[in-house]
């Protein structure tokens, strides 16, 4: 069973720049909820965003991992 | 449609049959169990998001045939349940809803809470297009 740490270990290293925080919602370990900021989402539309990150796990979202909830940002800048 | 086209769809009706529901219906949401009686706590959120909205939405229970899922999933690019589909493009699951929700962009994308006299086309929208491998519901709240 993945733990956070693995979770968001995994999101960053599958995209590159990204900072991931990552709350099991149930204590399972089947049920997460991840805040991704990466460089990699601008320009994207949300679905294509999730989709992202979505890649990272494959088939193990909706199958061991039961749910991935996403909330996905671009790194916000000082001008 | 070429003939190829037409050899996978009779070779996958599943398939087909839910290409055929998000093509029939303008606002289509496929979840676990019903508007009524959702069977995931995501799913329960999205359709309370579409019903406070007031906007009229057909539902497909996914449960009730693993197929389903299966190719629905294959079709979206999508992984989880539920899935909202506006005019034929998959919007997302249950956080880009909620976001969109939030944020007005949902009832924007649903053309209702603006003075918007396409209103009564979308509940002229027909509940037809149900074959025997898709429950679909059409509901209207």
């Amino acid at each position: 069973m993945p733990t956070t740490q693995e979770i968001a270990s995994r999101i960053e290293a599958g995209i590159p720049g990204a900072s991931a925080e990552v709350e099991d919602l149930t204590g399972g370990g089947d049920h997460f909820r991840a805040t991704v900021v990466a460089d990699a989402f601008a320009g994207r539309s949300r679905i294509e965003q999730h989709r992202l990150v979505y890649a990272v796990f494959g088939e193990e979202v909706g199958g061991p991992i039961h749910a991935l909830s996403l909330k996905t940002e671009t790194p916000v800048r000082q001008p | 449609m070429t003939e190829a086209t037409r050899s996978d769809a009779s070779a996958n009706p599943v398939r087909e049959a839910i290409q055929r529901a998000i093509d029939e219906h303008e606002v289509i949401l496929f979840m676990k169990g019903t508007p009524e009686a959702p069977a995931c706590g995501f799913s329960l959120r999205t359709a309370g998001a579409l019903q406070a909205l007031d906007a009229p939405f057909a539902a497909v229970d996914v449960l009730p045939d693993p197929r389903i899922r299966e190719e629905l999933t294959a079709l979206s690019n999508w992984p989880t349940i539920p899935q909202l589909f506006v005019r034929g493009e998959l919007i997302g699951g249950c956080d880009i809803v909620m976001e969109m929700y939030e944020s007005g962009e949902l009832a924007q994308a649903l053309g209702v809470g603006a003075p918007a006299p396409s209103e009564s086309a979308l509940s002229a929208e027909p509940a037809t297009g149900e074959g025997p491998l898709l429950g679909i519901e059409s509901a209207p709240r």
